[in-house]
């Protein structure tokens, strides 16, 4: 019964939208400012020209090029226009049906479209967030109906197991383990936590994800829950994210609304509630046990793990803890099963990855690629290479817990282990994309303050480390640095890094040893005093 | 100290209703003191003693936990801001690209490092670490509109024009 009253709810939005000849698509995301503004021009034109019933102007998600947004998308025709403003809409509407306005039209062949692979993102750009019946007419939530209806916990866990889903937070913990360790712990009590705090600095796919698709979240945390057997969710998303907290708000009470969350969904015996819980800008609530301090209301400091919130998390209890795209993978492995997702990627990484690419590239935006795909590929073919002629110098992978690669190792395909291999991490997505006029130490400076100033402050080598650290690195950015400043600089990160109790310290001098692995001449350069009495070998 | 010393909202302010209204909703559970924190900086805009007073009572939970949490995060803030606020990026992506030239600019021109605000009042500089809006980077926020992709004359230009706009 519930089935078939979501299946209406599905066609009327279908009929609803087919009955337009026309439909204007603008991306109404952060990245896109300035969408109110050409949605109301368009609306006006529309209004105008009386063609209120054949045209319909649409707010969706993020279509993934904020470089050259706000976007604009026509369909029928799948036309897209670029840096669209309020005074290009009487242009647009006069144009739908012929020849389209050919100095704002983008190269339907871009390879930025292309080349991508979008799975996570496929409906992003495509539906309006704010409408629960936008998801239902394009099959949204019937995965978790199966899963709730027709799977047993033990089948969902399976299957993901036999996916190979790997976390997309950062950690690449596969996601079939984790939900098997939380189904199988003891006590009838148990927490699912969405980690929405994408504190790392240059990186947005989390918040374009649930500003775009917050039901497709939303779903995967129901499939998810069933599969572990928790009836509690929380959300903890970053207070500096307020549109997607809006627009989670509002999924949350439409999904309620329509019984797909809250108390026996959809006529089952499962009831699943959840919360929003807001981040209060803190970059060390993003690890998994100081995030758990912070939802139950205290300062974000990480305990020590073992145990693993899978066996004691939210007030003692076993709790999942997933990132955004780790839940938005959920639903469409369901529907399209597991082979589907494992064929996709290389051996241990498979499926695909939302990279935000930013920096020094032409197109800076949000992609989605297969894993495997090579380093290359994304910055020169989807990224289209460097803006003012400039070379490029290094792709900043992973944030300030990851390294810069240099170009020597662009043809690396991109996967948890090779990514690793190079001294950085997979990370939660962020590339930025460096060129030859700024500095390695810099960058590696940059990233040490923010380390140094996210320190929780708990354990000893991460809070007086990254400090040390980043006092070594301004005698190198002032070129005062002797050759001990360099033995030390080496000393003290590995210290922090295999002493420090949490991810934040224990990867913190990451920047600085991919920087001293691929860049070592710019330290060499600064170091004031040569050595004045051992040979140095290198 | 009693715990029924702030029974009752120190003023007859609507805006403490709002901060009663969220302690409720969590049934005054010591959980709820980070959102109640926000309802409080929602609310009165900063948090001052009076305010942490407060929810510490009713929340029953030592004063010193809630100044620990409300000086912990970077969102909570135990100052006033002024009428107008501009929030500079200084994620990776605006670092790459120059923010920090925003930065020293404000400070030559109005004498304002992140955190502070000017003598009259008018105006607040903080610091933002990534507003997620990377691919518009260099990125400002005056008065929570996002500017991104100018050149550094472009955003002081903006910047003078607003500030002269709103005063």
């Amino acid at each position: 019964m519930w089935r078939e009253e979501l299946n209406r709810c599905a066609d009327e939005r279908r009929q609803y939208l087919d009955g337009f000849t026309h439909r204007i698509l603008v991306c109404a995301g952060l990245g896109c400012p300035g969408n109110e503004e050409i949605i109301a021009a368009l609306q006006r034109v529309i209004a105008e020209k009386g063609l209120g019933d054949r045209v319909l102007v649409r707010k969706v998600g993020c279509m993934g090029l904020c470089a050259l947004g706000p976007v604009v998308l026509i369909q029928p025709g799948e036309i897209s226009y670029q840096t669209v403003r309020p005074e290009d809409a009487g242009e647009i509407i006069a144009c739908l049906g012929q020849e389209p306005v050919r100095r704002l039209l983008l190269p339907p062949d871009l390879p930025f479209f292309a080349r991508q692979h979008k799975n996570v993102l496929a409906l992003s750009g495509r539906i309006d967030p704010d409408s629960i019946d936008d998801y239902l007419a394009v099959g949204g939530y019937s995965a978790a109906l199966t899963a709730i209806n027709e799977m047993r916990p033990s089948d969902i866990i399976r299957c993901l197991q036999e996916s190979g889903l790997r976390g997309r937070g950062g950690a690449g913990y596969p996601t079939g383990l984790k939900w098997s360790t939380v189904a199988k712990a003891a006590g009838n009590k148990k927490y699912l936590v969405c980690n929405a705090d994408e504190g790392d600095p240059g990186a947005f796919m989390d918040r374009s994800v649930l500003e775009s698709t917050p039901h497709a979240v939303l779903e995967g945390m129901v499939i998810a829950a069933y599969a572990v057997g928790a009836n509690t969710g929380y959300i903890y998303v970053r207070a500096e994210y307020p549109l997607a907290v809006q627009r989670l708000k509002r999924a949350i009470r439409e999904a309620e609304r329509l019984h797909l969350l809250g108390h026996a969904i959809c006529g089952s015996n499962f009831d699943l509630s959840i919360q929003i819980r807001l981040g209060a800008g803190a970059f060390v609530c993003g690890e998994e046990t100081a995030l758990i301090e912070s939802i139950e209301g205290r300062r974000g400091i990480p305990r020590p793990r073992p145990p693993y919130p899978a066996e004691k998390g939210l007030w003692g209890y076993s709790t999942l803890i997933n990132n955004v795209e780790t839940y938005a993978n959920v639903p469409k492995i369901i529907e399209r099963g597991p082979q589907w997702f494992a064929a996709l990627g290389t051996d241990k990484s498979k499926g695909t990855k939302v990279f935000a690419l930013t920096g020094k590239i032409n197109h800076a935006g949000l992609i989605e690629v297969p894993m495997g795909m090579s380093l290359r590929e994304i910055v020169f073919d989807i990224g289209g290479g460097i803006p003012g002629g400039h070379a490029f110098k290094a792709i900043q992978t992973g944030g300030p817990s990851g390294g810069c690669i240099p170009a020597a190792h662009l043809d690396t395909p991109v996967s948890y282990e090779s990514l690793s291999a190079l001294g950085s991490i997979m990370g939660s997505g962020g590339m930025i994309v460096i060129d030859e006029t700024s500095s390695m130490i810099d960058i590696v400076q940059y990233f040490m303050q923010f380390s140094m100033d996210e320190s929780c402050g708990k354990c000893v080598p991460c809070r007086v480390g990254t400090a040390q650290i980043h006092r070594l690195l301004s005698t190198f950015q002032e070129a005062k640095a002797t050759e001990a400043d360099l033995a030390q600089l080496e000393m003290l990160c590995d210290l922090v890094k295999n002493a420090s109790l949490c991810g934040l310290g224990q990867s913190a001098p990451n920047p600085v040893l991919s920087t001293l692995r691929y860049f070592r001449q710019e330290y060499l350069d600064r170091i004031a005093v040569p050595a004045p009495v051992q040979e140095d070998e290198q | 100290m009693p715990a029924s010393i702030h029974e009752q909202p120190p003023a007859d302010d609507r805006r403490w209703k709002i901060i009663d209204q969220a302690m409720q909703r969590h049934d005054y559970h010591p959980d709820a003191l980070i959102e109640t924190l926000h309802a409080a900086q929602d609310a009165f805009g900063y948090l001052d003693a009076e305010t942490m007073t407060y929810i510490s009572s009713k929340l029953k939970t030592p004063p010193a936990r809630v100044f620990g949490v409300a000086t912990f995060y970077n969102h909570f803030s135990l100052k006033p801001k002024g009428v107008h606020t501009l929030a500079v990026c200084t994620g990776t992506a605006c670092h790459v690209k120059g923010n920090d030239r925003i930065l020293a600019w404000m400070r030559d021109h109005y004498g304002l490092v992140p955190g502070e605000t000017t003598p009259d009042n008018q105006l607040s500089l903080v610091e933002v670490r990534c507003v997620g809006a990377c691919a518009l980077a260099p990125v400002i926020v005056p008065d929570g509109n996002i500017v991104g992709k100018k050149r550094l004359e472009e955003a002081t230009t903006i910047i003078k024009e607003w500030l002269s706009d709103v005063a």
